[in-house]
């Protein structure tokens, strides 16, 4: 009874972590991955500690020292990747705009983990109809990319709320349309667990002991659906950081005011061809790494720890 | 088979009321025809005769009726920018953006199955890992970096090739404006297709990599090889033939994702198609073409995907249609 | 001198740590025209030597050790080229499940016409004519009809048919067939093992065939080769070994026959399972099934002894063997 109780996790799950840890040391590539994708984690936590100018003081824009270039370039030890065209250090600006993209990234994933663990639990833990119901929901949401639904909402709600207060609304609107429009790429994968689990020897124990199906589903089975889970959510963040930039640089995302990574290579952009390359190419080095560095990790956990899903 | 192109149907009928409820909530909410029709200087008895008589007033289920009517018939309001019916511009707009997305995908195809191909026959050679490492690399590359720097280099350092719009075009057949079939065209559409297609490649490669990585596992592979027939026949007859079924199921499905891309690489390149139409749709708060815009990608959108599931299912009723497993 | 000889072959799979051991140390030969069988439950190992006959093992399958030649040929050193030139050829293949061995995207012709032109400079309208001769030879109706059909159009006995007239194709010396039975009805099963028999006795090709089951052994294959755990365990005269079986594997694969049991009674299965590659016993690798089994089989592998009847590698027929001999007529054992 007791062992019924306690999660199944132990010591399968122990070992996994720890053969994952033996796993990364051996495969360079990897290892060097995940050490730039914890730096940028630290630098995003830390951002406020670490740029060399408060971005929120007002004498942190500076008009007289619009468009400098890099300090290699100008011997301006002041600012260290040049300024951009409202006199802002850069380098402060994108330590900011990286932490302000990954909790973007983070957040709207959050949102798909909950929203996708849940109706796949149900899904898979209940059946039937109400199954069959939310996976063909799931199927037509999924054909529509993710990208085209987020254009179409964010640009109706920009037409709705006018210009400045759609701004306001900016980062609140992106997590929720990027959180709900990829819920389904979670709920399918806990729906497939779930199917796979609910037959085991160990639930039907559970349910011939009387134990109740909400703990059955939370503390048996939801579990197992760790590794899987986490298999997908680096790519997620990855691509909800991308989507982000896109969105954006449209300018249907973060204002130039307060911006992400994306919005600050969209503005950039425009100084790239009278000359001021710096102001879009740091940003986008920025981001085009974190990037990398995730579908790296994502396809390696991939790799590692759906065994089933390793081919050749 | 018959039940499975009925429930097919039946899901994109569905959908595309959807569609059609969404794109009616944002006509009915966003625009205002009164005033767009007699502008500000009407006084505001005149104005409510107007919305009387144009039936603003009736039940919403009734004014749903008649904008779904309206659009069957294909009448789906008249732009407050062009002053023209919402469906001749975006019909105008569509070659633009069919050419731009047929010389992509051609691009994608010929970049993304042979190194797709080589990946998966030898995936611990060395190039396949490059090929693995450089689409992953691709795949990390947001459209609209490529776009500008692909602009910035070709068009503006290096002036080889011109960086925004359409260039010439010639009538085809009276009834197709084309760029393809001059230099001038040809020659704006090299940057615009050539990003989209970067973008789309490496998601292509890892696809038809592990499609074909799992066919060579398939006994009739290895029987195949039993016969003694050639390695070129055996990987790209045998195994791509078998390879390109489900590749193409996914390119289906992903066909929003390049609706996605084209908004995009328009918007950055000009290109005066249907995206493009779009964004400028929502700078100026043309809300009866937004809501077009709306109906008509849904439309092409709903038909693609609908069309690729049944003829797939139809050519191979032996493979299960992946996402459709209920 | 033998078609094929095959000595001390042994094929190990490439894991991380250690390689397993799929085959031991097998040999054999056969003759031209001669029809073997190699027989034993799944996992016996049967399959891989059937792939690493003609080297189309599965990465990371290699061959560790030993030698095949074919003809006074040694094939384990041959190029891939080479190799192309031998499959089809020389040795052609049919594969167990008769639904899924042809590619369903291709037409029959298709299929029979690539084996015939990689080997052969001939032209389409001979390849093809050839190919429906040869449906016609393996009894399918309507062959012509049937040469621009898909595989799904046919039914398996009619496509298990298709692969035999494939195999046909190019009168190879040896057939391989793994299992080529077993996902058939059981009504088509005695149809498709004469069609087999009756054809490669008629153009002198030699058969290897492989399977688990006695029943279909004992209606073709002149010599029995009983595998268990990637090693051979017995090989003889198949009728002397069905009639008299001497390893205790080999009896216990006899009496587990459906035929074997009362009516009313329980089929006389081998209890326990065969040992996975990762966890073979030591000693005889069968010892932990046997009811023989003593201290000695748990220690070193037992050496093959002639018993009379067949060729046995078993410390028990050892015993009686010598026992036997000093006795001279006292039929202890049984």
């Amino acid at each position: 009874m007791s062992l019924l109780h306690r999660p199944h996790v132990s010591p399968e799950h122990v070992t996994r972590v720890r053969h994952l840890l033996m796993a990364i040391r051996g495969d360079k590539l990897a290892l060097f991955a995940l050490l730039i994708f914890v730096f940028y984690c630290l630098v995003a936590l830390l951002a406020p500690l670490l740029s060399p100018y408060d971005v929120n003081s007002t004498d942190f824009m500076d008009l007289e020292n619009a468009e400098l270039a890099p300090y290699w370039q100008t011997g301006d030890s002041r600012f260290l990747l040049g300024t951009d065209t409202q006199g802002r250090d850069l380098l402060s600006v994108i330590l900011y705009g990286t932490r302000l993209s990954l909790t973007i990234g983070v957040c709207a994933v959050l949102i798909q983990v909950l929203l996708g663990v849940s109706i796949g639990l149900l899904s898979g833990y209940i059946g039937g109809r109400l199954d069959a119901f939310l996976m063909r929901v799931a199927d037509i949401q999924l054909s529509f990319s993710t990208m085209m639904v987020a254009i179409v909402v964010l640009a109706i709600f920009q037409t709705m709320f006018g210009n400045a207060a759609y701004q306001q609304l900016a980062m609140l609107m992106l997590i929720l349309v990027l959180g709900i429009a990829e819920w389904p790429i979670f709920a399918r994968t806990v729906r497939a667990c779930v199917f796979a689990e609910k037959e085991k020897e160990y639930v039907d124990a559970a349910r011939i002991l009387g134990v109740s199906k909400l703990h059955i589903m939370l503390r048996h089975i939801l579990p197992n659906t760790v590794s899987p889970i986490l298999v997908i959510l680096t790519i997620q963040i990855a691509n909800a950081i991308v989507a982000e930039a896109a969105l954006s640089f449209l300018g249907l995302g973060m204002p130039p005011s307060q911006p992400s990574l994306g919005a600050l290579i969209s503005s950039g952009f425009n100084y790239l061809f009278s000359g001021a390359w710096w102001i879009s190419v740091f940003p986008s080095v920025t981001l085009i790494l974190l990037i990398f560095v995730m579908n790296l990790l994502g396809d390696w956990l991939r790799d590692h720890l759906n065994p089933q899903e390793i081919r050749g | 088979m018959v039940s499975f192109i009925g429930r097919r149907l039946c899901q994109a009928l569905f959908v595309l009321l959807i569609i059609s409820v969404v794109s009616f909530i944002i006509q009915d909410n966003l625009g205002d025809p009164v005033r767009q029709m007699v502008g500000q200087s009407v006084s505001l008895q005149e104005r409510a005769a107007l919305q009387q008589e144009l039936g603003l007033n009736d039940p919403l289920l009734q004014q749903y009726g008649r904008f779904l009517m309206g659009a069957l018939q294909g009448d789906l309001g008249m732009s407050y920018y062009y002053k023209q019916p919402t469906l001749d511009v975006i019909v105008s707009r569509l070659p633009a953006t069919l050419e731009l997305s047929f010389c992509a995908l051609l691009l994608v195809i010929i970049l993304a199955t042979p190194l797709g191909v080589i990946a998966a026959i030898h995936p611990k050679s060395l190039l396949s890992r490059a090929v693995l490492f450089i689409s992953t690399l691709g795949l990390s590359i947001p459209i609209f970096i490529v776009a500008v720097f692909l602009m910035y280099f070709f068009a503006i350092e290096w002036r080889v090739l011109p960086s925004f719009g359409r260039g010439e075009t010639t009538s085809f057949l009276g009834l197709w404006q084309t760029g393809l079939f001059n230099q001038d065209g040809l020659r704006h559409l090299l940057l615009p297709s050539f990003s989209l297609a970067f973008v789309l490649t490496p998601i292509f490669i890892r696809l038809i990599r592990a499609e074909m990585q799992d066919v060579l596992q398939s006994d009739f592979i290895r029987y195949a090889w039993s016969k003694g027939i050639s390695a070129p026949r055996i990987y790209f007859l045998h195994a791509l033939k078998n390879t390109m079924l489900p590749v193409i199921t996914v390119g289906g499905i992903q066909a929003g994702t390049l609706v996605a891309y084209t908004i995009l690489t328009e918007s950055i390149f000009q290109w005066p198609g249907m995206g493009l139409l779009f964004m400028e749709a929502v700078t100026r708060v043309d809300v009866p073409l937004i809501s077009a815009y709306l109906m008509v990608v849904g439309v092409i959108f709903v038909v693609t995907n609908t069309l690729v599931d049944v003829v797939y299912s139809m050519v191979n009723p032996r493979v299960r249609i992946p996402g459709y497993s209920a | 001198m033998s078609l094929l000889s095959v000595n001390g072959l042994s094929v190990k799979f490439r894991q991380r740590h250690q390689d397993l051991v799929a085959l031991h140390d097998v040999s054999f030969s056969l003759d031209r025209g001669e029809r073997i069988a190699i027989v034993g439950e799944s996992g016996a190992g049967k399959s891989v030597l059937g792939y690493a006959l003609v080297n189309l093992l599965m990465k990371p399958g290699f061959i560790d050790a030993g030698s095949v030649q074919f003809d006074g040929r040694e094939l384990t050193k041959l190029s891939p080229k080479q190799w192309q030139g031998i499959r089809g050829k020389k040795i052609a293949m049919i594969f167990q499940d008769p639904m899924v061995t042809l590619n369903p995207v291709l037409t029959i012709g298709a299929q029979m016409i690539e084996a015939i032109r990689s080997h052969t400079r001939i032209a389409y309208k001979d390849a093809r004519k050839l190919a429906i001769e040869k449906l016609a030879h393996v009894r399918i109706s309507a062959p012509s009809q049937r040469f621009d059909q898909y595989p799904h159009e046919l039914s398996g006995g009619m496509r298990q048919r298709v692969i035999i007239a494939i195999a046909l194709l190019l009168n190879p010396e040896i057939i391989i067939a793994d299992e080529p039975t077993t996902a058939l009805d059981v009504t088509i099963q005695a149809e498709i093992l004469q069609l087999l028999k009756q054809i490669c006795a008629d153009n002198g090709v030699a058969l290897i065939l492989i399977t688990h089951d006695f029943g279909v052994v004992s209606r073709i294959a002149e010599r029995t080769f009983v595998m268990y755990a990637g090693r051979i365990v017995e090989q003889g005269p198949t009728l002397e070994i069905i009639n008299d079986p001497q390893h205790p594997y080999t009896q216990g694969l006899l009496n587990a026959l459906p035929q074997m049991a009362l009516p009313g009674q329980r089929l006389n299965q081998i209890k326990g399972n065969m040992p996975p590659l990762n966890d073979q016993p030591s000693g005889c690798a069968f010892h932990p099934r046997c009811p023989y089994a003593e201290e000695r089989c748990r220690q070193n592998p037992p050496g093959f002894v002639y018993s009379g009847v067949s060729t046995v590698a078993c410390y028990v027929v050892e015993d009686m063997l010598s026992e036997f001999s000093q006795h001279d007529g006292d039929d202890s054992y049984e």
